[in-house]
């Protein structure tokens, strides 16, 4: 088959009428364009979501305290005080592919350091905190295990702490002031940004659990422990493991407790997005498939239009298949340069607005694939009828139509 | 026997069966045409004729008969088949030149080439359609578009398209039927031309003064051939060409 030369007919057919075809394109630009731009963007927003999952620790079962029940009020969870750092030894010691743990005590408190003051989040952690939230130092160190025997007054401040209180000093060393308690600085976490729920992660004091719960509050409950299990495939297990060590422990029948990890709360994120996908699948059809309607209106007039030229083709000895692979490539190269400009016009849709939300935008490689061979099936099913219809005309009768 | 003809006819029947009446247009017609012919197929409208030049020229089959073109049975052939023929070994020139609008002369005659079986490489095909152009007398205006040409060099656009191809036979249907006196004396000097150099031609007219150009006359009426001569006082088209230059002098026209 000629088919460059035949390619070549079409484009210069397409040339001649370029208002025309470019109307015709619209339909498939629009289409293509709605879908590829709101599919970077939302999949952009998944794998921002993804990010901040991960980055409270990819492999991390936390245990939460259960739900205070009195008088038919449930109080949800961590509203019970039922976990125990006893309990945190006895999930350390006894379950299999357990590499870290934390017992984690929350306060919000007012802090003061050089004369200053600032309302945060002080956590009571023990050493692994860093670890298991996959979150390293910018400078100085973790304190260590004889610092949670000790009740050592030590303390890591987050970024946002040391903008507040230190802003053009280095605090390592320097004294915060917890409940009026001195407590010295010996790390600073690196920053981490906002998490899924909009809170400033780096807004954040953590001192061993120990020192916490004897010296700031007073508690002989954790609120929940942090759990780092092996790798990703010990997830199950280990969760499943804490479930059953800690209903013995408890001596309850009922689950005083509830254990989760962060895979469950990422499938619960994205399955959202999931179904957003598929709903903009829908848009895409019924926009692809308006789009191809408009290719076969203009291909029939096209094929009508120029019956002489068929005619005149047919007779220098242009067989059916020519005629017929001619108003296909026409229809197809119609549609799959619409789905070509879609696409374009969908991705700087999608970065711009990214840019101005300062989200991140992912080049949906899967759906530009999709978008595209759709596109150009579309021209092959729209552009079919009329390019059957031009190869079955009689040559005679062709070169006779006026 | 039939391997020498270019072009054999026996008993050539067309029948159009369009509504309640058949339309016997042509019935029976028996012809040979041999190598270097230049063939007038004439008659009034109505007479079949151009039913027989379709038919001729492979975009028609006859309803019954047999016709030979260079030795092939074509009346058996499928669509494919007769658009391969067409390609190969007949060229085309319309009354109307049928020219391809907003496409230039060149790109107009490489057409054909197009739907050659053995492709041609393009630079073979430029060379080509050049040489059809040059033959014809309009290399010079290879990238001129149709509306640009005026209707003696837009025939001669469609010659060269005919001729591209190297056929054994070109067929002309009414070739000078819109054109001036002067025009298609022109045209017919182009055939002559062409005829001299071998190629058969076999031409499709009503008018007389057309007709004695050519070698031969075949007349048509109501589907059957009347009249098979040769052309006696033939025309020459360079010397009539002259006689006409020579008048338009004498009355100050040119």
């Amino acid at each position: 088959m000629r088919i460059f030369a035949t390619i070549k007919i079409a484009l210069r057919a397409l040339r001649r009428n370029k208002m025309r075809s470019l109307l015709t394109m619209l339909g498939i630009i629009i289409g293509v364009g709605a879908v590829i731009g709101s599919v970077s963007l939302t999949s952009g927003a998944t794998k921002q979501i993804e990010d901040q999952v991960s980055s409270l620790g990819e492999s991390v079962v936390t245990v939460f305290s259960g739900n205070f029940t009195q008088g038919g009020m449930r109080g949800g969870w961590g509203s019970a005080p039922t976990l125990t750092v006893e309990d945190t030894d006895a999930i350390l010691n006894n379950v299999p592919n357990v590499v870290a743990v934390s017992p984690e005590v929350r306060d919000r408190d007012q802090v003061l350091a050089n004369g200053m003051n600032w309302n945060t989040q002080v956590m009571g952690e023990s050493p692994d905190y860093p670890q298991i939230r996959n979150w390293p130092m910018a400078s100085g160190a973790v304190f260590g295990d004889q610092d949670v025997r000790s009740l050592a007054k030590v303390a890591i401040i987050g970024q946002t702490v040391v903008d507040e209180l230190f802003p053009n000093e280095n605090p390592l060393g320097q004294t915060i002031r917890i409940r009026n308690l001195p407590f010295k600085i010996v790390g600073i976490l690196s920053p981490k940004g906002f998490n899924l729920f909009g809170q400033d992660q780096d807004d954040i004091v953590v001192v061993p659990y120990t020192s916490h719960m004897h010296r700031i509050t007073a508690r002989t409950f954790v609120n929940d422990i942090l759990v780092e299990a092996a790798n990703d495939g010990a997830i199950d297990k280990v969760q499943s493991d804490i479930t059953d060590l800690l209903l013995t422990r408890h001596h309850s029948k009922e689950q005083d407790f509830t254990v989760r990890n962060q895979l469950e709360l990422m499938q619960m994120v994205t399955s959202t997005s999931k179904e957003m996908e598929f709903l903009l699948a829908g848009v895409a059809a019924v926009s692809l498939a308006v789009g191809g309607i408009g290719i076969m209106n203009i291909m029939l007039v096209s094929v009508t239009e120029r019956t002489r030229e068929i005619g005149i083709r047919m007779a220098v000895g242009a067989r059916a298949t020519d005629i017929l692979i001619q108003f296909l490539i026409e229809a197809v190269t119609l549609s799959a340069i619409g789905g070509t400009i879609g696409i374009m016009l969908g991705m700087a849709f999608s970065m711009v607005i990214a840019s101005s939300r300062h989200m991140p935008t992912i080049t949906p490689v899967f759906w530009i694939a999709i978008a595209f061979v759709s596109s150009a099936l579309i021209g092959v099913i729209s552009g079919f009828y009329p390019a059957w219809k031009a190869s079955k005309l009689d040559p005679i009768d062709a070169l006779r139509y006026e | 026997m039939q391997t020498h003809a270019v072009i054999k006819l026996a008993g050539l029947h067309k029948v159009y069966h369009t509504g309640e009446v058949d339309v016997h247009a042509v019935q029976g017609v028996s012809l040979e045409i041999l190598p270097g012919e230049f063939v007038a197929i004439m008659g009034s409208s109505g007479s079949g004729k151009s039913t027989l030049m379709n038919m001729i020229g492979c975009l028609d089959r006859p309803s019954d008969g047999h016709y030979w073109l260079d030795g092939t049975d074509i009346s058996t052939l499928d669509r494919n088949a007769l658009a391969d023929i067409r390609n190969k070994k007949i060229g085309f020139v319309f009354q109307g030149f049928n020219l391809l609008s907003r496409t230039s002369a060149l790109e107009n005659v490489e057409m054909p080439m197009l739907y050659n079986h053995q492709r041609l490489h393009s630079g073979e095909q430029l060379e080509r359609a050049t040489n059809a152009l040059e033959i014809v007398g309009l290399a010079q205006r290879a990238d001129h578009h149709p509306n640009q040409l005026s209707g003696g060099q837009q025939q001669r656009v469609a010659i060269a398209r005919a001729l591209v191809n190297r056929p054994s036979l070109l067929l002309a249907d009414e070739p000078t039927g819109n054109l001036d006196s002067q025009t298609s004396i022109e045209i017919m000097g182009v055939f002559q031309k062409l005829n001299e150099q071998g190629i058969t031609i076999v031409m499709v007219t009503h008018e007389l003064d057309i007709a004695r150009y050519t070698k031969r006359m075949v007349i048509l009426r109501d589907g059957k051939i009347v009249t098979d001569e040769v052309v006696r006082d033939r025309l020459i088209a360079a010397n009539e060409l002259q006689r006409l230059r020579e008048a338009q002098q004498a009355v100050k026209l040119a």
